[in-house]
């Protein structure tokens, strides 16, 4: 048995371990002997990712089935271990963290085997080498996580409608992927990766294929304009399952496009990559516009994960692009900046997951308006959302923007004269991403400024403490990945052009990448070397300085002239985005309304001034909401078919047979 | 690291500390003395430097570290700019490319620390100010990144030292429409980087105008002394690089004492020209409103495309 194919059935031998351990321990001692039985599936999972992708090809298992297809086999290849490394390790992390997080129904038996089975289902569907075998794990993966949004269904109403919106939106991306891996096994006779293989890209079923995969691969990855149940599930799910789910679920949908694009049905036409820059350039606007005037914080974290998700979709797209005219080059930038991407993803937004579950469970408050003063409270926690903070925000030295560096790479060296196409393609596509970067930046200034800096918002912020020792372990896991990924970021190329089989990208020096096909590169140590360096003069003198003069607190430091008022007065989350939603009036559409309240002596005077503003996800309001509108109206329409009485039922019963019979003897 | 180079940035930035505060004089006196107004002299900002670096640090309770290590990161970023732009001479080191979205990134670090510091005091000024330039920030990303992206057509290649040495060895190039677009693209982002008129008012304390002074308000002593610094020294470093993209002349391609004196020389002449312009420009512009400064951005985002669109149909009809 080779080691890949070890490392699967350990993997399940653990869940299967992991799922007895919470249903049968008391509650206790669930959550330590649980947590930890899940994290050794997580460990399991980015062991044997390692190995596969160190080994391409290393070992399969195939499953009995009494189906008339191709053989039903899990055989990860070097792109699939990548993808199942970088799940594992974000489940470890996120199951760590669960034991000291868990409480009320998140720590019952049910959530804990549902995360386990999660797990499991996320690790595998990147092995899966045949379209049965990623469909069962695929619905496995749709199933737990399900059960996971629907933790606090008992607690909170709105668990409930935003579950309802992630089993349909779930269920939706099955059924296209299901019909797209149905075209392609009838045009290669074979369920088979390898027989699916053998379509002819330029054929009208690989089209087909190519469309119903890509939609599917998108509702999945929470892509405008069937995203819709992204920011619902990620505030309703318990922290560390959405920490799982938007840093390793949803890069099953991009794991999948990448599937189809480059192990599948290789060199495709140039449309292929224009969808999906088109469907990538628009989530990643629209997501980072919606987070950086999103108040919840996990919603904000939430609709932050489609704008990266949109870049590595537009990176992927640009790869298509390129390689159908022939810039080679470029195109395996592009391709290794989608997998950095990925990584990088996972590493902050696992970060920020965390990092939101630690201030969630000290202040019970999602709402950025109501927190505040956190960093002197929560050291560890705000430390560690900082970096992660950073990271999302695409700054040095962190590994969001060695992803973002190189994806700009490839779209500057991408065009050429004589193509029209990619010469308009690309500047646009640069100005998406800058756009994109610039809003993220303000986004995440806006909500660690917000929660832990200035003064508490509210009672339960002011009383915040720091977070039991499994949380803060894993977030500084969490967040050290972040930083050491962006300074060695040379690791990571490595993998990713190990995963895809390039040559024109590698390390340079310590740990930093060479893309030398573009003759650019990047070296985030000696960057930091340089900055230490000139650091050092300065701190020498703020030393000397502070030695003669040290700091002296004041209740505050000028403030007008003033004293302190109170901490009302105080920007809160939705004044700081208000510039911004102002510019962004037509695309955000958010409603406004003010009252105000005179005296009755005087209409020059006024007692109460009350503000309030709703902002609806506009593509909602515009594209489901009348979608929705119709099925009700339909339903309402179908249930005259059964007003309760028998006799009408008798007669239903009796119509039916007479069909069936005039149809049998026909 | 080679020697050249690490003797190249060490000059950079000695050059850059004791110039970028005498460059603030040379504004400020210029725009004095079109006003009707005597002035404060060249050296005032260097006399304020020495007031507030003795003075006494008052930080306000509830403040946590931010407040304190802001100030600093804010003038090291600046430093690092002064490194890695080509300003006396245009040699890089070979382990640290002077790559312009790594230069531009390192610029934002510094934006981010100077808003972080303003939330942190947790006035309703400082919030006001970070909002402020947090959008601005935002908005002006695709110029600037958009405008690296013609600079690099050229040459193939986004790092510095070669748009700059192309630019020194056919200095004609600089004339092209493509390479003009470009620049005053990049011009107008400069200028919303640095908060100069029309975009922020650097001498306002108006609270419907500020942007920049809103977020320093709170600070004091050395900690206000340090965002001052950052803020000029991102101002020269920015003047510089412009004049270095304009103005290729004098720009030292090797290291050797003469090409580093008339670098030197080179960069104190640029700054000077351009200073003296932008402040007696300042002098006939009023603020906008906040609200209008998008349009003034959305106008340099479309020059900056245009450049990237008439570089691939230029070189399409040559």
């Amino acid at each position: 048995m080779s080691g890949v194919a070890g490392g699967i059935y350990t993997q399940v031998s653990l869940t299967v371990l992991a799922v007895l351990a919470s249903v049968l321990v008391p509650p206790a001692h669930r959550a330590r002997v649980a947590g930890m039985t899940v994290a050794a599936v997580g460990v399991a999972g980015a062991v044997t990712g390692a190995l596969a992708l160190a080994g391409g090809h290393a070992g399969s298992i195939e499953i009995p089935m009494s189906l008339p297809f191709d053989p039903v086999v899990l055989a990860p290849d070097a792109l699939g271990g990548f993808f199942m490394l970088v799940a594992g390790c974000v489940g470890a992390v996120a199951a760590v963290f669960a034991i000291g997080y868990v409480h009320g129904p998140s720590a019952s038996r049910t959530a804990w085997s549902a995360l386990a089975a999660f797990l499991l289902a996320v690790q595998l569907v990147p092995a899966a080498a045949d379209a049965v075998s990623f469909l069962l794990m695929w619905e496995l993966m749709a199933l737990a996580s399900t059960v996971l949004v629907l933790t606090e269904h008992a607690a909170r109403v709105e668990v409930r409608s935003a579950a309802l919106w992630y089993a349909a939106m779930t269920q939706l991306s099955f059924l296209m992927i299901l019909a797209g891996f149905a075209v392609l096994a009838a045009a290669g006779h074979g369920t088979g990766f390898a027989a699916m293989g053998t379509v002819d890209p330029g054929s009208t079923a690989a089209a087909v294929a190519f469309v119903l995969l890509a939609l599917g691969f998108a509702t999945k990855s929470g892509i405008v304009p069937v995203h819709v149940w992204l920011p619902r599930a990620h505030p309703a799910a318990p922290s560390h399952v959405s920490a799982v789910m938007s840093a390793a679920m949803v890069k099953m949908g991009v794991y999948g496009v990448l599937l189809v694009v480059v192990r599948l049905l290789p060199g495709g036409p140039y449309w292929w990559g224009l969808l999906l820059i088109a469907l990538g350039a628009v989530s990643a606007v629209y997501g980072i516009l919606q987070a950086s005037v999103a108040s919840d914080l996990k919603r904000l974290l939430g609709y932050s994960t489609t704008e990266n998700v949109g870049l590595m979709f537009l990176a992927a797209g640009t790869a298509v692009l390129l390689r159908a005219y022939g810039i080679s080059v470029s195109a395996e930038v592009a391709l290794v900046a989608c997998l950095l991407l990925v990584v990088s993803h996972a590493a902050f937004k696992t970060t920020l997951f965390l990092g939101a579950g630690s201030v969630l469970h000290a202040t019970g408050e999602r709402d950025l308006d109501r927190l505040g003063g956190l960093g002197a409270r929560m050291p560890t926690t705000a430390a560690a959302f900082g970096v992660g903070a950073l990271g999302a925000a695409a700054l040095p030295v962190t590994c969001g923007f060695v992803a973002e560096w190189a994806l700009l790479q490839s779209l500057i060296h991408g065009a050429r004269p004589q193509d029209r196409l990619v010469s308009v393609v690309m500047p646009v596509s640069v100005a998406v991403v800058a756009l994109t970067a610039g809003l993220a930046l303000m986004t995440f200034v806006k909500a660690y400024g917000i929660a832990f800096l200035a003064r508490p918002r509210s009672a339960e912020a002011a009383v915040a403490a720091d977070s039991p020792t499994s949380m803060r372990v894993s977030l500084v896991a969490a967040a050290s990945a972040v930083v050491v990924l962006g300074l060695i970021p040379g690791v990571m190329v490595s993998a990713a052009a190990r995963a895809t089989e390039l040559r024109g990208v590698g390390p340079v020096w310590v740990g930093g990448i060479d893309l030398s096909g573009v003759a650019a590169r990047l070296d985030p140590v000696g960057l930091t070397v340089m900055a230490a360096l000139v650091t050092l003069p300065v701190l020498l003198i703020v030393w000397r300085l502070a030695r003669r003069r040290p700091r002296r607190p004041v209740d505050l430091a000028w403030g007008c002239g003033g004293v302190r008022v109170s901490p009302r007065m105080q920007y809160t989350a939705t004044s700081f985005a208000e510039p911004l939603s102002r510019v962004f009036d037509d695309a955000l559409r958010p409603a406004r309304d003010v009252e105000v309240t005179h005296l009755s002596e005087s209409r020059y005077l006024v007692e109460r001034v009350q503000f309030s503003q709703r902002l609806d996800d506009v593509v909602e309001v515009r594209a489901y909401r009348p979608v929705i509108g119709l099925a009700d109206r339909f339903g309402v329409f179908a249930r005259r078919l059964q007003n309760g009485s028998i006799l009408r039922y008798l007669g239903y019963s009796f119509v039916a047979l007479l069909l069936v019979l005039v149809v049998v003897t026909l | 690291m080679s020697l050249p180079a690490a003797v190249l940035a060490s000059v950079q930035v000695l050059v850059m500390v004791a110039v970028s505060p005498l460059l603030v004089g040379l504004m400020r006196q210029t725009r004095a003395c079109l006003e009707g107004r005597v002035g404060a002299g060249l050296v005032q900002p260097w006399r304020d430097l020495r007031k507030w670096m003795s003075k006494e640090t008052l930080s306000a309770l509830g403040t946590g570290w931010t407040s304190a290590a802001g100030p600093v990161i804010v003038v090291v970023s600046g430093l690092l700019i002064c490194v890695l732009v080509p300003l006396v001479g245009a040699v890089p080191f070979p382990s640290v490319p002077d790559d312009l979205f790594v230069v531009v990134a390192v610029l934002l670090l510094g934006t981010v620390a100077t808003d972080l510091v303003g939330l942190d005091a947790g006035t309703a000024f400082g919030g006001m100010g970070s909002s402020r330039q947090m959008t601005i920030a935002a908005l002006v990303e695709p110029t600037v990144l958009v405008a690296v992206y013609a600079l690099s057509i050229p040459v193939g290649s986004s790092a510095l030292s070669r748009i700059v040495r192309a630019r020194v060895e056919d200095p004609s190039s600089v004339a092209s429409p493509v390479s003009l677009l470009a620049l005053v693209a990049l011009a107008i982002a400069v200028i919303a980087e640095t908060g100069r008129l029309p975009v922020d008012n650097p001498t306002t304390h108006l609270e419907l105008t500020m942007v920049h002074e809103a977020m320093v308000l709170e600070s004091s002593g050395r900690d206000l002394g340090w965002l001052e610094l950052g803020s000029w020294l991102r101002l020269g470093a920015l003047l510089g690089l412009l004049g270095s993209l304009l103005i290729p002349w004098g720009i030292a391609t090797e290291v050797t004492v003469g090409s580093l004196a008339v670098g030197v020389a080179a960069l104190v002449v640029k700054l000077t020209l351009l200073g003296g312009a932008l402040a007696a420009a300042e002098v006939f512009v009023a603020k906008l409103r906040l609200f209008r400064v998008p349009e003034l951005l959305a106008g340099s985002f479309a020059l900056a495309f245009l450049a990237v669109t008439a570089s691939y149909l230029l070189v399409q009809a040559g």
